[in-house]
């Protein structure tokens, strides 16, 4: 495979990347996020696993302001979350995220949804975008698919250049809402092997998943939510071995003996 | 048996009709696609402006539009939209305003309803990706919006089309204003009116046809 920078290898290797404070969020009378404290280091991986409609998403979504908050505070990389606007829209650029239904821009190809961003945010020059692109398209195996659009892609493939088009935007922490929940079985791996390799590199990582298999290897640490509010926190380990609250003994009972 | 047609201009009359439709086609495509963005858009004030607009033009006959363009822009306020002193040339230029503030408000419709196809995924991820509200909506939304309605807009073109016929109420030298003048001149009444019906349709037909076919050909696959 072909060598990528990453956007962290200039970066220090410790120190706060994304910071929530007492977070809070409703939609109407749900309570969808109640007080949420989670601070991620840099070139961290943590894993947020729960049951459905635990506020997973919601979590994963505050952080790029694709869901606004009621209360609490923000802030990536020391700066709080923009309002709105240019400012908002910077800060998405440093942000990837990977949508569990892929999201790829139908009418564009595999190569220009890998360019746009870079050449329409980051100003990048096209040909250096378009380098840019292959090299990444190359790096999670889907290079050969360039010209095709994503729906000649399976599912695995469409993913894999979703991960691809986030990482071309060089981002400082990339968001995963269940990026296999929606794969053939098949398909699976395929997947999470570029998430693993990415971990390995050092990319700060949240990664909302039912795959027990990818927290194991890959986590630094596992979050775990129930009702709006992270329940427990641990490293992988010690949480699937010796998970402490009763919420999450019922909940890996549940997902372990399936 | 044709012999009466000697005399009338009739490819000029009808290209006149075309000069009308493309126009105010060009025209309504622009106006309608920037009321579909302030439809869609976050500023409550044009939500507002462009729901009006859309609600109030499209139930207001065409006809009144195109008076009121002549009778309350031109006579009243002394608009002439550049024509100088030739009547010919302001008339239908007001003509072709006219076409253009009512053919838009359905342009809007349809482009909207076009919008409306596009899953919010799209936008989402490219808002993640760090586009802002205007290019997300150039870039990403309205490009499949438009693919998906090329049929519907096809219609809005044929309807168009022969809505341009309006333009002789205020002395626009169109076919329908040929048809009624040799309608009164010549005895051929039947023969006249499946003259200009055969004229329109020549006009209608292959824009359908080839609308149709393009609207296939860019459908956005997913
Ligand atoms: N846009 C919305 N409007 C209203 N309610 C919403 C909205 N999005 C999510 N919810 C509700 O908020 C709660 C949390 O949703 P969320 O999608 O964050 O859960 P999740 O943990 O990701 O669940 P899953 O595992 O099913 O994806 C759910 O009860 C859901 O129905
Ligand atoms: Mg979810």
């Amino acid at each position: 495979m072909t060598n990528v920078s990453v956007a962290k290898e200039d970066a220090a290797p410790t120190g706060d990347l994304v910071v929530l404070e007492s977070v809070n969020k409703h939609f109407g009378a749900l309570h969808v996020l109640q007080d949420i404290e989670l601070t991620i280091t840099r070139g961290e991986v943590v894993v947020v696993i729960g049951p459905s409609g635990s506020g997973k998403s919601t979590l994963c979504r505050t952080i790029n302001r694709l869901e606004t908050i009621d209360s609490g505070a923000i802030s990536i990389d020391g700066k709080p979350l923009p309002q709105e606007g240019k400012e908002l829209a910077r800060l998405r650029a440093d942000v990837g995220m990977v949508f569990q239904s892929f999201n790829l821009f139908a009418h564009k190809t595999v190569l220009q949804n890998v360019m746009l961003g870079q050449i329409k945010v980051r100003k990048t020059d096209k040909k250096k975008a378009e380098e840019k692109a292959r090299a990444l398209l190359d790096r999670v195996g889907v290079g050969t698919q360039a010209d095709k659009y994503p729906a000649q892609l399976s599912g695995g493939q469409q993913q894999r250049v979703a991960i691809a088009r986030a990482l071309a935007m060089d981002p400082k922490v990339m968001l995963f809402d269940e990026p296999t929940s929606a794969l053939d079985p098949e398909m699976i791996n395929e997947v999470l092997e570029v998430m693993q390799q990415l971990a390995r590199e050092g990319m700060t990582m949240v990664v909302v998943t039912h795959e027990m298999g990818f927290a194991r290897s890959a986590a630094n640490r596992v979050v775990f939510m129930a009702d709006g509010r992270i329940v427990e926190q641990a490293a992988p380990d010690q949480f699937f071995s010796n998970p402490r609250s009763d919420r999450a003994k019922d909940f890996l009972s549940k997902i372990l003996h399936h | 048996m044709f012999d009466f047609l000697e005399g009338y201009d009739l490819l000029g009359a009808f290209w006149v009709t075309v000069q009308l439709t493309l126009l105010s086609a060009v025209g309504s495509l622009i106006w309608g696609t920037m009321l579909a963005a302030m439809r869609v858009g976050p500023v409550p004030l044009m939500r507002g402006f462009g729901a009006a607009y859309v609600n109030i033009v499209r139930n207001i006959p065409l006809t009144v539009i195109i008076l009121f363009t002549s009778l309350g822009l031109n006579q009243t306020l002394g608009i002439t939209l550049g024509g100088g002193d030739d009547f010919d040339t302001i008339n239908f230029r007001l003509a072709v305003l006219g076409l253009i503030l009512y053919t838009s408000a359905f342009v809007c419709e349809a482009i909207r309803a076009g919008i409306n196809t596009v899953p919010v995924g799209q936008a989402e991820a490219a808002r993640a990706v760090g586009l802002n509200f205007t290019q997300v909506l150039t870039l990403i939304v309205l490009p499949q919006a438009f693919r998906a309605v090329v049929g519907p807009l096809a219609n809005v073109l044929i309807a168009l089309t022969k809505n341009t016929t309006v333009a002789a109420a205020i002395g626009v030298a169109e076919a329908a204003l040929l048809m009624k003048e040799m309608i009164e001149n010549e005895a051929q009444l039947l023969l006249i009116a499946a003259i200009f019906a055969f004229g329109f349709v020549c006009l209608t037909l292959p824009t359908g046809l080839i609308l149709g076919w393009v609207g296939k050909k860019v459908a956005v696959k997913r």
